[in-house]
């Protein structure tokens, strides 16, 4: 036990370490050494009527689980022990063999009313003992999501963290010519499966976000070759324009608590900041500026937005009360800086650098100190927080627009690695864990 | 040809007063190659002579010319597009019911929102030096595209200075 603690702690110290090396360094660190140890760790297939089942539901574990980077799923292949019963304490030395540090043994069974019942246990090797064990009930078709609170319980009891595997991406996905490029709006599991299309791609869609719920998506739409923001309910399909504005609208986004949605209204030629009330529909003018003001995200308590302005010159990142009072530059830095994305957990920003043509993805604290480019850099735009805070995903345009994808990253940097989308995809945004 | 034989003719009637003769001459006349034929109007393909039809879409893109182009991060009309739009509005006030869009685009070397701005701000200025030159505000609508779509896509100075316009589209009215 206390040797498995002891290794997870210093995992945490080190993946929760801020950065005390210069941006480029740690950069240069997270591409070519990647020098995490990720934790080994052994999931065989779970147990119970249908072997298949059980060895999908443990292959998606293992597979979330190696995505995170913090841990190394052992080959089934070289385990010795064969799990036949859950409820038995495994043989830990055969485990401690194969240098496995955890162990996570599972089972699922259909209930006669047709459910599923999917319990694991989560055993620590050296130290000997249980570490978790929980039950989960739900429909068949469901069990992917049932692998993904598994992976969720597991990566929070071992790092401390929430996980945030049982969650989606709402993105954009992108075909056809650079010129004509055809952009639908969809939905996906975290981890690529089950990608539905909402819109056709008759139109243009951009910039989706997902509302606290994971319900409702803000995003905006070229119907009509009108550029409006719209909401899309995503159990009903119901698609409506929000407000009635005489020209463009864009870059929704919702208030930590969902009643409002802030977005930037076009005025002959000029973008402000605007907040909408969802419940009562009246709009709050935040900005009145005569430059570019847009990108708005609200801090989580709900009582800041950081937003991007080119009012100094250049496109900047600026923070203000949710008020519009209090509007202050916070970054600095070389180049372009832009998309800002308040962390949940409210103590980081994400935003883009652009530098030429040349666009990484970085974090800076809330005051606009300690910035850090995380991303390899070359097109990358556009970040969007996991909902613990810890990982990012953003865009990726290859050169020449010869297509888009979608990448993650820690937040320290480490383990780059595209997004598995059904074909090209753009403008990612992660829901909240799903309720 | 005509007005060649014509006075042909009339040389050889003013000769046939002096002369007292003048069949040989009006013979000479006459070998002069008939008119053609009028153009059998079924049988062969007649060239479709593929006029522009004054006061269409086509016509405003290629007599007029619709597109403007602009600096990097720049969104003021450069001097050299002003015949451009002065042609534009001159077009306009002769089709007193066309309507029109303008279209602003970015190249790709800024963020997606920040373009959408920045073309908000291109097609407004096409719109506003429209009207400057006497077209009604009510006939000018205004959209951005940012950089979603670029006309030519290489990531080098050539086609981003191709990609930052902005382009006037009939959007109704015209004839068709």
């Amino acid at each position: 036990m206390k040797r498995f603690l002891v290794l997870f702690a210093a995992l945490a110290a080190l993946w929760t370490a801020p950065g005390l090396t210069p941006a480029w360094a740690a950069l240069q660190v997270d591409v070519t050494q990647g020098n995490a140890q990720p934790l080994p760790i052994a999931i065989p297939d779970f147990v119970g009527g249908d072997p298949a089942l059980g060895a999908n539901v443990a292959g998606v574990v293992r597979a979330d689980l190696e995505r995170s980077g913090l841990f190394r799923p052992l080959d089934p292949k070289g385990f010795a022990e064969h799990i036949t019963n859950i409820n038995a304490v495994p043989n830990f030395g055969s485990w401690r063999s194969i240098t496995a540090q955890g162990l996570v043994t599972g089972q699922v069974t259909q209930q006669p009313d047709g459910r599923l019942r999917v319990d694991f246990r989560l055993w620590d090797v050296f130290g000997e003992s249980q570490m978790l064990g929980l039950q989960f009930f739900t429909t068949p078709e469901n069990w992917r999501r049932i692998a993904h609170m598994v992976s969720d319980a597991i990566y929070e009891r071992i790092t401390g963290e929430k996980g945030y595997f049982d969650t989606r991406i709402v993105f954009i996905s992108e075909s056809g010519p650079a010129t004509k490029r055809v952009k639908r709006l969809a939905i996906m599991d975290e981890d690529g499966a089950n990608p539905i299309f909402l819109t056709r791609g008759d139109y243009m869609v951009l910039t989706p976000r997902f509302n606290p719920t994971a319900q409702m998506i803000a995003y905006m739409s070229y119907i009509g070759s009108k550029p409006r923001v719209y909401l899309f309910d995503i159990e009903t399909g119901r698609q409506e324009v929000l407000g009635n504005f005489p020209n463009m609208t864009f870059s929704p986004r919702f208030s930590p608590d969902g009643n409002q949605v802030a977005l930037t209204l076009e005025t002959a030629g000029n973008s402000d900041i605007y907040v909408m009330d969802l419940r009562s529909r009246a709009i709050r003018r935040l900005t009145s500026d005569p430059a570019i003001d847009t990108a708005p995200s609200f801090s989580p308590d709900g009582k800041q937005i950081v937003f991007e302005s080119d009012r100094g010159g250049g496109q900047q990142i600026y923070v203000m009360n949710v008020d519009g009072s209090g509007q202050r530059r916070i970054s600095f830095g070389q180049g372009a800086n832009g998309t800002p994305v308040w962390s949940p957990r409210g103590d980081l920003i994400a935003f883009t650098r652009r530098v030429g043509g040349n666009f990484t993805i970085g974090v800076m604290r809330a005051d606009g100190s300690g910035e850090r480019l995380i991303s390899s850099g070359g097109h990358d735009e556009g970040p969007t927080w996991a909902p613990n805070g810890r990982v990012l995903m953003y865009g990726r345009e290859a050169p020449g627009q010869r297509g888009s994808s979608i990448w993650s990253v820690d937040v320290t940097g480490r383990n780059e690695r595209r997004v598995l989308t059904p074909g090209s995809a753009s403008d990612p945004a992660w829901s909240p864990l799903i309720q | 040809m005509t007005s060649f034989s014509r006075s042909l003719k009339f040389a050889c009637l003013s000769a046939a007063l002096i002369l007292g003769a003048c069949t040989h001459k009006q013979e000479a006349v006459n070998t002069a190659p008939p008119p053609a034929p009028p153009a059998p109007m079924a049988s062969a393909p007649a060239p479709i002579t593929s006029s522009i039809l004054p006061g269409s879409a086509e016509d405003f893109r290629v007599n007029v010319g619709d597109t403007v182009h602009f600096g990097y991060n720049e969104y003021n009309v450069e001097d050299t597009d002003k015949g451009i739009l002065g042609r534009q509005a001159a077009w306009l006030a002769k089709y007193p019911a066309v309507r029109v869009s303008v279209e602003g685009h970015a190249d790709e070397r800024g963020t997606r929102e920040y373009n959408l701005a920045l073309g908000a701000r291109r097609a407004n200025a096409v719109k506003e030096y429209l009207v400057s030159q006497g077209v009604s505000t009510g006939r000018v609508e205004t959209v951005s595209y940012g950089k979603e779509r670029p006309v030519c896509t290489e990531s080098n100075e050539g086609c981003w200075a191709q990609n930052r316009r902005g382009v006037t589209v009939i959007s109704g009215g015209a004839n068709s």
